[in-house]
């Protein structure tokens, strides 16, 4: 099947079989490795991409549900080489570890800030509820998103 | 451009953000998943369903003609390669030849017995299902305390008694100690099979170069050359023609610290297909193959005196081992031995381990390896004395704790504690959480008839592995340090971080050793053909090991430094500081810029010296460090629901010297997530068959964000004498610390109702009913006390 979608601003148009998972796709036809497979069964949040404004777990879409939609993934979030802020508040709160969950959480952690500008730490966590981090405990993490918040990310 | 500043800011103990970072926030790092090749290939491993079943007949016709695959390998093609090795001994240790893929019997579900290798991952699946294997089903043992009774089914047919070694320790009188007690108090205590779960699976990309007789192996683990060695071996291949690259790690606790089966699977597949393959694994194949921890079933008993002395401790440790040996499995409780007495004085120990072989994928090192459960024990243990003899928690701590003035405190289980300090974090923990305010909120609670609970543990832990004779594969750890023409310094690590921050705290050690901008550094590491030869990154051990044998290879390199400065200025009487080496009599100077570039161009040399700045140092520590703390929980306990609410978390912690404070924060509330994963949520649960129930993300139930307590740590700091850095280690503190702070906080809580002890993992319906059995006025339910 033909499919035709915008990625982090560009079009691509590509064949696929119709049970190719979005995060497949992503991965593997489009290149862009940076969200990750962290169980395949919707459970860890480590494929988070944006589509049309709002984040889904990448391994829970066919590549075909996503055709003419606008995915924005962890590559897309700096512009011009200059981090968004979420990035930026994630690399001084120390919220990455090993960082494999990290790109699904950047993405989660926008969303947050997306849909509720102002947070308390209890929304935060409850926004953060999908994606598993096995390294940080949570709390750089939580921090991350609070001073993200503060910068008027 | 001057590479070199003064630079007189030091950055050792500075919260700096961390220097791997950009490439992890922007999604640029590499995974092994990540790594594409031309022509390369997908593999699918076909798994055992059955915990005990021997292959009547497989018939892999269908897979092999199916389009897309390149072929299919089943044990029998693959006898000869292996086995998976096991890398301890022990005495009359009975160690099962581990085939990389099961020929005929398999001994646990998810055991592999053949790989379907294809154009694609869809397509090698689709192939795996057309293998069709005729099984004859065996009766199967899951648990480790059946498994050694009369009658159980034998996992392995010529060990009809299923157990894999007996050992025991024993120091001072225990008998002695035992028999003039004035009060014994003894427990089981389960420290349940546990998943470690890596946000990465592990995974493996191979390619063979033939004409280079070459052989490139990109594993997802923490030890590349320890791995490097043992594949070689496995694939019958030289060990310079093979070479392993740990990309990016994305966690490991211990489960990456192995050499599995598909390292060298996938290493004979390319080279008999003469093409790059891949596998990664599933999280389900994760949850059945890649090893589990802890799985102790113990049984405990302590002699103290009156007034709360404690003489001596008694412990057979029951080990589920699994089906088989991995790289450390018969090890682990070996170190539970080592650390029972924990920070108390007790001169008087006895210890057995039974290592149960069960029909289950095997345990090995997870987060703290056999410190959590020794931990577990004696502080569930102090707790349950001090309610026998109606005494503080505190006070029977301090009053049993090895003295400052007791180091070096050589144990009655052989080791010697470098240095401690023990009151020192309980009394900041108990400050933090303002201590006799809580008890006497509780005292008030408890009128009113609510359960709130106070749990103290005060742990310490044996880190920085260590002296080379007592560890199965070399203690060491080494660096190399060079610095080019141009100044630019390149270190290179023998240890493989994946998620600890090495490139920070190693750039931050270079830089101030060097007194050079940090910028000008850069950390290396997980490339065997780039970095030399090391151990690897688990036990705590990277900084005050790996960090160590960096700071000796900074000397070496100084000392050249100087030398070459002195000898360039014609100076007899020369100092280097801040990166330049100033001629103390005519304040002339020459820029590490200036020496390196000279060095290389090595127009004049000092007599007897090299061209070229480089050292490499491998360091030998002669003694483990033994990091300490205190952990307190105070939770609130719903009558109704049975459901846990932790109030406050404090973890105080000691581990040395810091580097970074803001890494050492991230280690603890790592490491108390997992120590809440096991006192709450998780537990891996074999069926009698040995299915594994729990084989999914949706069945174990691991930490999130919205169930974590704020975790308020804080640290006091007892520098170690065994490395010139003074750091001890902290990546496993936090989980040692948890999990006996929690228990002990809601049996606290529910000690009105008769409680003293509860088995992990402290699920609301567990705590409902011991509540409920507590206010029906039925007799006291003392969970898992069966002795
Ligand atoms: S991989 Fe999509 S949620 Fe885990
Ligand atoms: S940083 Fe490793 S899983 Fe989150």
């Amino acid at each position: 099947m033909n499919i035709n979608l915008k990625i982090n601003g560009k079009t691509h148009s590509d064949d696929v079989e119709p049970r190719l998972l979005l995060i497949h796709y992503l991965r593997e036809v489009v290149g862009l490795t940076g969200p990750h497979v962290g169980c395949e069964t919707s459970l860890c949040g480590a494929c988070t991409v944006e589509c049309d404004g709002k984040a889904v777990k990448s391994c829970t879409m066919f590549a075909v549900q996503a055709d003419g939609a606008n995915v924005t993934t962890i590559e897309g979030l700096a512009v011009d080489g200059k981090l968004h802020a979420m990035q930026e508040a994630f690399w001084n709160e120390h919220g990455a570890q090993c960082g494999f969950c990290t790109p699904g959480m950047i993405m989660a952690s926008k969303q947050i800030l997306d849909r509720n500008p102002h947070p308390t730490d209890e929304e935060i966590r409850m926004g953060l509820e999908g994606n598993v981090c096995r390294c940080t405990g949570y709390q750089h993490i939580v921090n991350a998103v609070r001073a993200a918040a503060k910068a008027g990310a | 451009m001057a590479t070199t500043i003064a630079k007189p800011e030091l950055l050792v103990g500075k919260r700096l953000r961390r220097r791997e970072d950009p490439r992890l926030i922007t999604g640029t790092a590499t995974y092994v998943d990540d790594i594409k090749m031309p022509g390369m290939l997908y593999a699918v491993i076909v798994r055992s369903p059955h915990a005990a079943a021997s292959i009547k007949s497989m018939d892999v016709s269908k897979a092999a003609q199916h389009p897309g695959v390149a072929a299919v390998f089943t044990g029998k093609d693959t006898e000869k390669v292996g086995p998976v090795p096991c890398g301890s001994s022990l005495p009359g240790l009975r160690v099962p030849h581990h085939y990389i893929l099961a020929p005929e019997r398999v001994y646990f579900v998810g055991h592999p017995v053949a790989v379907v290798v294809a154009t694609d991952r869809y397509v090698a699946k689709d192939a795996a299902d057309l293998i069709e294997i005729d099984w004859d089903v065996r009766g199967a043992v899951a648990d480790p305390e059946k498994a050694i009774a009369d009658g159980a089914p034998p996992v392995h047919p010529q060990w009809p008694d299923n157990k894999a070694f007996t050992h025991h320790q024993e120091g001072g009188d225990v008998d002695k100690a035992f028999a003039e007690a004035d009060v014994i108090v003894k427990q089981r205590i389960t420290s349940q099979r546990l998943i470690p779960t890596a946000m990465e699976t592990r995974g493996v990309v191979a390619e063979w170069r033939a004409a280079d007789r070459q052989l490139n192996l990109y594993s997802s683990t923490q030890i590349p050359h320890l791995m490097r060695s043992l594949v070689a071996q496995m694939l019958g291949l030289e060990e310079n023609r093979l070479r392993v690259v740990t990309p990016e790690v994305g966690g490991g606790f211990g489960s990456k610290l192995n050499v599995y089966a598909e390292e060298a699977l996938m290493g004979f597949v390319a080279m008999k297909l003469g093409k790059p393959v891949k596998w990664i694994e599933s999280r389900r194949e994760n949850f059945l193959c890649t090893i589990h921890g802890r799985g102790h079933v113990d049984y405990y008993e302590v002699a103290a005196k009156k007034d709360g002395t404690i003489t001596g401790i008694k412990l057979l440790i029951i080990q589920d081992l699994g089906a088989y040996h991995q790289l450390l499995t018969p090890a682990i409780p070996t170190l539970s031995v080592l650390m029972m007495p924990g920070l108390y004085k007790t001169a008087n120990i006895r210890a057995d381990i039974i290592g149960a072989f069960t029909n289950c994928v095997p345990t090995d090192a997870y987060r703290g390896a056999g410190r959590p459960e020794a931990t577990h024990g004696i502080e569930r243990m102090v707790d349950i004395l001090a309610a026998e003899l109606k005494m503080d928690p505190v006070e029977i701590r301090l009053k049993n704790f090895i003295q400052k003035e007791d180091f070096p405190f050589p144990t009655a289980t052989g080791l010697t504690y470098d240095t401690g300090d023990y009151s020192l974090p309980l009394k900041k923990a108990l400050g933090m959480v303002g201590y006799e305010k809580l008890r006497a909120e509780q005292a008030e609670k408890r009128k009113k008839g609510e359960l709130m609970g106070i749990g103290i543990s005060t742990y310490g832990e044996i880190c920085a592995f260590g002296p080379s004779p007592a560890t199965p594969a070399g203690g060491w750890e080494s660096a190399t340090v060079k610095i080019d023409p141009s100044g630019k310094v390149t270190v290179m690590t023998g240890c493989s971080p994946h998620g600890q921050g090495e490139e920070t705290t190693f750039a931050q050690i270079a830089a101030d050793e060097l007194g050079i901008d940090i910028d000008d550094i850069l950390v290396l590491h997980g490339d065997t053909a780039i970095v030399q030869y090391g151990i690897g990154t688990f036990g705590s051990r990277a900084t005050a090991v790996g960090g160590t044998a960096l700071y000796f290879a900074l000397q070496d390199l100084k000392a050249k430094i100087k030398k070459f400065g002195a000898f360039l200025l014609e100076s007899d009487d020369a100092t280097l500081a801040g990166g330049v080496v100033t001629c103390n009599k005519t304040g002339a100077s020459k820029t590490l810029q200036e020496i390196a570039g000279a060095t290389y161009r090595a127009m004049k040399l000092p007599a007897n010296t090299e061209p070229g700045l480089i050292a490499t140092h491998f360091w030998e520590p002669t003694n483990f460090t033994f990091p300490f703390g205190a952990h307190i929980v105070v939770s609130d306990i719903d009558r109704e629901t049975g459901g846990i609410t932790i109030r406050r978390y404090i973890a105080v912690d000691d581990c040395g010297n810091i580097l970074n404070p803001l890494i050492v924060d991230g280690q603890v509330h790592g490491g108390v997530a997992q120590g809440l994963g096991q006192a709450l949520w998780e537990e891996a649960v074999y069926d009698e068959s040995g299915q594994l129930v729990t084989g999914e993300m949706t069945d174990y139930v691991l930490p999130r964000a919205h169930m974590m307590p704020w975790i308020e740590s804080d640290h006091t700091t007892t520098p170690t004498p065994v490395n010139p850095l003074g750091v001890k280690g902290v990546g496993e503190a936090g989980t040692i610390g948890c999990s006996p702070a929690m228990v002990n906080s809601v049996v606290d809580a529910l000690s009105p109702l008769g409680v003293r002890h509860i088995d992990m993992p402290m699920t609301p319906e567990k705590i409902w009913r011991l509540v409920q059995g507590a206010s029906s006025q039925e007799p006291v339910a003392r969970m898992g006390e069966r002795l």
